[in-house]
């Protein structure tokens, strides 16, 4: 019992992971169409953020804490800064603006190689969340470890506060507008350039965060972009396209299905028949689990 | 949102105006290049180097296809390792098993395994018939599989591209975690004779450049007929306006199937001379990297044009070797600059320069043209 209970919670933290990383593709893919291979690196910049953090600022809890706003707006500063130069140009295109991202993905590993060193770094993590939490005790322990616990609660609060902003806030209702009928809201007197923008830094430091929890369960390295960024797009993908609901659902049960399957069987063999889910879930619900409905052929 | 670029060639341009002795060109364009490879690349080139050649022009094979299916097809597919690997991998078993000899495993399954017999998906690619047939086939229906369950549900675009890159990534982790049956992470190396023939002696080198120098050829000949044919002009126009298509009568899913099983095919072909030219077959080869590297090329090249795409793989591929030996780091930063360039400010590649500087020059003496 305890066995399975303890694979529910691995699979719901490896779905808490995905679901940080994916949260800031699902506002820059899922609401814009922009296909940003470089969301990897904005993952790399917060960890090498809450690294550098670390060593200049004592306390492991403390520069925890600072790096989440920093990391916040050192990824978001770089994905606004990509939009400006190049996404802008490029809304017409996605396939192209995913080899274009591409290469500025290929150029910010390279410069994190540069500054960093390419071999892996390691953060500490504070004291409160090296340890685990027993939540049945007794003969046969169900243990939860604390800081899959926090990057849990990190992923609810992140996906609460970009929820209540999309709906709430004057911004979120300009983001809509501009998803859901660009020209409309262009002759309505919205600036959609500087929306873009602003989505772009929200989802880039989405990004930022994701990269501060990440460094709580696993090495910094040039390369920890590229290997999460594939599921994430998956995510969105089966998720659908212009809401939260489908990634957040959709992450969870990756994360669980992942979990189980590498239980019962390898890691690899477990990528491969998550891959031959996703394919056979497509079949049946082509646009993923949620759609906005329209008219519109494509 | 369509993805189409202007700088892309219409149905319209891709018959010329001028009609008469135009079907002389490409043909003096392939006498041209089968001069190039047949005659002053071996006799110009030391054998290492021909050896090289031999391994661009395997990329080159692979960029064939993606021209194809993405320069006219519009399937930008980020997963073309799959099927490279499919080949290299149905080519580098029969190899090693021919290899190890009659009776014998080989060498890595005696090292990380206690196998002392083959396991039974290794056995059939002991016949050579078997195995050359799997390393055009196997991934051509691998590719029909997976596009036929996509294509059907008009899963498109970035969609599709995703998904094939997931399966890049997918493959390359399932060959790392078989270790004992593929060798993992350092794949199948070490391969010594290619049907009797010792690799290791150059003369043979020589003979497996010719047979790739000559695949090469023909699959740019089969690929020109293809453009050419009524097949061709549809699946133009899939990539530019899916739907029309389909109000025509046509289903756009069999006409995209087509296109991404060809390039699977070749791309398997590529992946299976790669093997002797080059002597090992890994999944650091096929993975997402290497996939969306076998993209790049055509990309610079001009994804639309057979020309662009080929030449433009063989550069990318001669620049890699060139410049990541010396200079390792700069290397990375050019790649990546290489891809916005390419793609941000000339999506039409180098090739489309070509065009662009014949409408100037046209634009400026209209007269001189007409008459």
């Amino acid at each position: 019992m305890t066995v399975i209970l303890g694979q529910m919670f691995t699979g719901v933290s490896i779905g808490a992971v995905l679901l940080l990383i994916a949260l800031g593709l699902s506002l820059t893919f899922g609401q814009m169409n922009v296909i940003n291979m470089a969301h990897g690196e904005f993952i790399m910049a917060g960890a090498y953020t809450t690294y550098v953090l670390q060593k200049s600022i004592a306390g492991a809890g403390l520069s925890l804490i600072v790096a989440l706003p920093v990391a916040f707006l050192v990824s978001g500063a770089l994905g606004a800064l990509l939009e400006w130069l190049l996404i802008r140009r490029l809304y017409l295109r996605p396939l192209d603006t995913l080899l274009v991202t591409w290469g500025v993905s290929l150029m910010l590993q390279q410069l994190a190689r540069d500054i960093f060193g390419a071999p892996n770094v390691q953060t500490r993590a504070p004291d409160v969340l090296t340890g685990n939490i027993t939540v049945i005790g007794g003969d046969d322990p169900l243990t939860f470890a604390s800081s899959r616990l926090f990057i849990l609660g990190l992923a609810v609060a992140a996906v609460v506060a970009l929820s209540l902003t999309l709906r709430l806030t004057p911004l979120g209702r300009r983001i809509r507008a501009v998803v859901q009928n660009r020209d409309l809201a262009e002759v309505s007197g919205i600036s959609t350039g500087r929306v873009d923008l602003t989505a772009f830094f929200i989802g880039s430091g989405l990004a930022g965060i994701a990269g501060v929890a990440l460094t709580l369960v696993g090495p910094i390295g040039p390369t920890m972009g590229t290997n999460v960024i594939i599921d994430a797009f998956l995510v969105i993908v089966v998720g659908g396209i212009g809401q939260l609901k489908g990634s957040v659902i959709v992450a969870f049960v990756l994360g669980v299905l992942q979990s189980v399957l590498e239980y019962s069987t390898t890691v690899s063999v477990a990528k491969v028949l998550v891959l031959v889910a996703i394919v056979a879930f497509l079949q049946w619900r082509p646009q993923g689990l949620y759609t906005v409905r329209t008219r519109s052929l494509v | 949102m369509t993805t189409t670029t202007p700088q892309v060639p219409s149905v319209k341009q891709l018959r010329s105006p001028k009609g008469r002795l135009t079907f002389l060109r490409p043909a003096a364009g392939f006498a041209a290049a089968a001069v190039a490879l047949f005659a002053v690349a071996p006799l110009a080139l030391s054998d290492f180097r021909l050896g090289l050649l031999a391994k661009y022009l395997c990329t080159a094979m692979v960029a064939v296809g993606i021209c194809l299916a993405w320069g006219r097809g519009g399937l930008l597919t980020l997963g073309q390792g799959v099927f490279f690997g499919l080949g290299g991998y149905a080519m580098a078993m029969h190899l090693k098993i021919a290899d190890a000899g009659p009776g014998q495993v080989p060498d890595f399954m005696q090292l990380y395994g206690t196998a002392t017999e083959l396991p039974w998906w290794w056995r059939p690619f002991a016949n050579p018939v078997f195995a050359l047939a799997a390393t055009v086939l196997l991934p051509m229906a691998v590719a029909a599989i997976l596009g036929s369950f996509v294509f059907r549900r008009r899963v498109k675009g970035a969609y599709f591209a995703i998904l094939s890159q997931a399966l890049a990534a997918a493959f390359a982790i399932w060959l790392v975690g078989q270790q004992a049956t593929t060798g993992g992470t350092n794949g199948l190396t070490d391969i010594q004779g290619f049907f009797g023939y010792d690799l290791d002696d150059p003369v043979n080198q020589r003979m497996v450049y010719f047979v790739i120098a000559t695949v090469l050829l023909l699959l740019i000949a089969l690929a020109r007929q293809l453009i050419h044919s009524r097949y061709g002009e549809l699946l133009v126009a899939v990539r530019d306006s899916e739907e029309r298509v389909r109000f025509l009568g046509y289903n756009p899913a069999n006409v995209k199937l087509v296109a991404y099983v060809v390039a699977a095919g070749m791309a398997g072909l590529a992946g299976a001379l790669f093997v002797p030219a080059v002597g090992i077959i890994s999944p650091a080869l096929i993975g997402i990297v290497p996939s969306i590297e076998l993209v790049i090329g055509a990309a610079v090249g001009g994804r639309a044009s057979l020309v662009g795409a080929v030449l433009g793989a063989i550069a990318v591929a001669w620049a890699r070797t060139a410049l990541s030996e010396e200079f390792p780091a700069a290397w990375t930063y050019f790649q990546g600059l290489l891809f916005i360039v390419a793609l941000a400010f000339l999506p039409g590649g180098l090739a489309s320069l070509v065009g662009i500087v014949r409408r100037r020059r046209a634009s400026r003496a209209p007269e001189g043209e007409a008459a």
